[in-house]
């Protein structure tokens, strides 16, 4: 069954600070409701290729893009974009959680309220559906008008997985979402993973290799702003092509 | 002696003499506080607060005026000084963090700060007060705002600094534009550490005297006109505490008692809030 | 790590304000050296920079004016309560950091914060009805007696004790600026990182060793930036010791002699000076005071800066 493209990165170069070269002609496509993982040791360049997807690297001066991403046929590193719509489109979730100071209604409604949607009564229903998207309504229904921050890391992981939800993007980038949560959350946002992939397209970069092979379905192993494989996960981690991608997999080098 | 216990009891008298340091300390802040206490309270009624000041050496006279001035004041002074202190701050901490400019205001705002008020004093009276020909209660609340205004923009600066950016990133991710991440995610979260730098820089210029001594002087009518001379609390009890009447006397000690009260409260306030707040 | 703005109406709006926020702050500085050198041309063009600060006139009527007698007083009461302060403070500074329960350093520390908080009005007023009386009858006339034998000392308490004098204003000045030193020093103090004391401790010095040891030599140089901060600050107070100084424009030699500062000549003649020279003379005292000032913050901050950059090692 062929598999319809999310997006598709052609030729990606990017150059921190003016000159710096860290990420070296990229290509790789991403599939529609699936988990792309972009695994490699330290410094290999996959946040940095993380946050081209919705251009964060815009934020910080003197930051450089060559090459394409296509977005249904439009390139989106290409000027003048709206970057606001794109970010509507491209969520994304970091790896420490991010709740912002307010109560757990606003923090979900905050996307919607930068979209227009500023009445409350219109606000709830989006509100309470991302919560259930985000598996978490049924342990903070009660409570939507505490703060966020009286919630656990991974309630409040999965508040921000929530808040990311509610503007329904088409493509959600997660950057090591659960490094910084206890086993038992890691497996709730893993789970929840597995369920939110059948609705929207997922990338997920990770250090944790086990996790790439537990939840995602193709894998892109980079070394020093390099992709050296893509392709099927239970290929990358079997029966891997490149030497590189066997010594890496088989924990011959972290 | 031994060595051991020579070292010992060197030991001993030398931190029973910070302990009685500390408890001098504790002596003057009771005995200071404890006479403003006593004489403001003897002095204290509700003439004072409903009537007018009555002619030199005549009894039954109040401080109505100076308190309405001293508030006027000190509120005009706080419109102005906080909003500059305010995005002045947001200006360093935000869109100037790390560049060198930011460095080069905080050490200018750190003169501001060093110049003493009686200065500041004199420097709004060649600009406001020579060239209009006359005190005004506009140039009272210029020269404390200009005291306010280096408090607030530091205190702001650190606030927001102290908001992790993750947060702003992650209000980025969804689409903001950097002004409102700014008003709605940043501020939420430095909010109470600002409200005390606030509340801290009012209780600081309240208590001024010397920058309203030739910018808004003195008024011995009731006057609500901030373009005339505007009575204060604080230059009136430097009239009447120099003055030669008793009565003068006991309505400089109950004004100082009053100012004295206000200030240790908003002190108190804002210490309470950071505590709470940063528990 | 600046984030860089993109055009939007918004942003272009909020960045614009808060970027002329932050600029009074460069117009305010520019603007008081300017005015105050301008206030001050027909003063300096008269008498001069030397020849002002060098010389003892004051005398309205006869259109002379010199510094020398306004700074002689501020140097002095700021001297003698910086004197008087610092051991106190010091001593403060030590108590919270090493020597109080830990119940009771958040009390104390709010007591001293309660201290700095007091306008100095209240200190000049409480200083003239309670203190200054205390000094004329008691610790005043004490002095006099018990340095009556001693040959130099005894020019130091020539002269009626009144109250009204030079010792009283130091005596006010000093209790003022003991709460704002103390902190200085309380933070300078718990700047030494708790691995060094304990290392310390560990070879068996007793608490005052590693107070005397350690936590000083290591906070030196903070603390004395923090006394510079203070003296600083002394040296601009106006009100604590407008009451009780009298204001005799003289060189006097005992602490018993009424005097002049610059802040409290200042306080007191500025809106009484009738002639254009007279008023800016004033000026000329202020300028003086300004540069005074800002000499002492900028040393300061350079210690407190190698205090800090020592710190972050």
């Amino acid at each position: 069954m062929p598999e319809s493209i999310a997006l598709t990165v052609k030729d990606l170069n990017f150059y921190y600070s003016g000159n710096i070269h860290v990420l070296k002609k990229v290509n790789l496509p991403v599939y529609k409701n699936s988990v792309t993982a972009l695994i490699g040791p330290s410094g290999c360049g996959k946040t940095t290729l993380l946050r081209c997807f919705n251009r964060m690297h815009d934020l910080y001066p003197h930051n450089r893009y060559e090459g394409e991403i296509l977005l249904e046929e439009k390139n989106i590193l290409e000027n003048p974009v709206d970057l606001i719509n794109l970010r509507s489109r491209i969520g994304m979730v970091f790896q420490k959680p991010t709740p912002f100071p307010m109560s757990i209604f606003d923090n979900i409604a905050y996307g919607l309220k930068l979209k227009g949607i500023k009445k409350r009564t219109e606000q709830s229903g989006l509100v309470e559906k991302a919560l259930q998207q985000a598996h978490l309504w049924a342990e903070v229904k009660d409570k939507l008008k505490a703060s966020a921050y009286e919630l656990s890391g991974g309630q409040q992981q999965r508040l921000v997985i929530a808040r990311a939800l509610a503007v329904n993007p088409e493509i959600l980038l997660f950057d090591e979402p659960t490094s910084a949560l206890d086993p038992l959350s890691t497996a709730k946002i893993e789970e929840l993973v597995e369920i939110l992939k059948k609705q929207i397209t997922i990338i997920i970069v990770t250090h944790n290799m086990q996790q790439a092979a537990r939840i995602s379905d193709w894998t892109g192993f980079l070394m020093l702003g390099e992709l050296i494989e893509f392709d099927r996960t239970d290929k990358i981690f079997t029966t891997p092509s490149q030497k590189l991608t066997e010594d890496y997999v088989t924990g011959r080098f972290g | 002696m031994t060595k051991e216990q020579r070292r010992k009891t060197e030991g001993v008298i030398a931190l029973s003499l910070s302990t009685f340091s500390a408890i001098l300390g504790l002596f003057w802040l009771a005995f200071i506080l404890g006479d403003v206490l006593v004489q403001g309270m003897q002095a204290l009624n509700l003439t004072l607060f409903i009537n007018d000041p009555a002619p030199a050496g005549v009894e039954g006279g109040g401080l109505r005026n100076a308190f309405v001035g001293q508030l006027m004041i000190t509120l005009c002074a706080s419109l102005i000084g906080v909003p500059i202190g305010v995005l002045g701050g947001t200006f360093l901490a935000e869109y100037a963090r790390g560049r060198k400019i930011a460095r080069m205001i905080s050490m200018l705002s750190d003169i501001v700060v060093s110049v003493p008020s009686i200065v500041i004093g004199t420097f709004v009276y060649a600009i406001l007060v020579r060239p209009v020909g006359h005190f005004s209660g506009w140039a009272g609340a210029v020269a404390l705002a200009i005291i306010m205004i280096p408090v607030v923009l530091r205190t702001t600066e650190d606030m927001l600094s102290l908001v992790p950016w993750e947060l702003r990133e992650a209000a980025f991710a969804l689409g903001a534009p950097y002004y409102k991440v700014i008003i709605q995610v940043v501020y939420r979260g430095a909010a109470t550490g600002i409200l005390t730098g606030i509340l801290l820089s009012i209780a600081r210029v309240a208590g001024e005297t010397a920058p309203l001594l030739f910018t808004s002087f003195n008024n011995s009518f009731f006057s609500l006109d901030m373009n005339h001379p505007l009575s204060s609390l604080t230059a009136t009890i430097f009239q009447y505490a120099m003055g030669p009447y008793k009565s003068w006397h006991a309505q400089a000690w109950a004004a100082a008692f009053v100012i004295t009260v206000f200030i240790l409260f908003l002190t108190l306030l804002g210490r309470l809030i950071i505590k709470w707040r940063y528990r | 790590m600046a984030v860089t703005v993109k055009k939007n109406p918004g942003d272009i709006i909020f960045s614009a304000l808060t970027t002329a926020a932050a600029c009074t702050v460069i117009v305010l500085v520019i603007g008081i050296v300017f005015v105050l050198v301008r206030e001050s041309s027909p003063a300096i063009e008269k008498f001069g920079v030397i020849q002002f600060l060098t010389s003892t006139d004051w005398d309205p009527v006869r259109e002379s004016f010199g510094a020398l007698t306004s700074v002689y007083g501020t140097v002095v009461t700021t001297g003698l309560s910086l004197v008087m302060a610092i051991p106190v403070a010091l001593g403060i500074a030590v108590f919270i950091t090493e020597v109080s329960p830990s119940f009771l350093k958040g009390p104390i520390g709010i007591a001293i914060e309660l201290l700095a908080a007091i306008p100095s009005i209240i200190y000049g007023m409480w200083g003239l009805f309670t203190l200054s009386p205390i000094m004329g009858a008691y610790v005043e006339p004490f002095l006099k007696r018990a340095t009556a034998d001693i040959p130099l000392l005894n020019a130091l308490f020539q002269g009626t004790p009144m109250g009204i004098d030079i010792l009283t204003a130091s005596v006010i000045l000093s209790i003022m600026i003991v709460p704002f030193t103390a902190s200085i020093a309380r933070d300078a103090f718990n700047l030494t990182p708790d691995v060094v004391k304990e290392s310390a401790y560990a070879l068996g010095a007793t608490k005052w060793e590693v107070v005397k040891n350690i936590v000083i030599p290591y906070s030196k140089i903070g603390v004395f930036g923090g006394m510079l901060f203070s003296l600083g600050r002394a040296l601009g107070e106006t009100m604590a010791v407008a009451f009780v100084l009298g204001n005799n424009h003289r060189i006097f030699t005992s602490l018993f002699d009424s005097a002049a500062t610059i802040t409290v000549t200042l306080a007191n003649e500025f809106t009484e000076a009738d002639k254009d020279i007279y008023l800016s003379s004033l000026f000329y005292l202020a300028l003086v005071l300004f540069v005074m000032s800002f000499v002492f913050l900028a040393i300061a901050k350079f210690f407190l800066a190698r205090a800090e950059r020592r710190a972050a090692r």
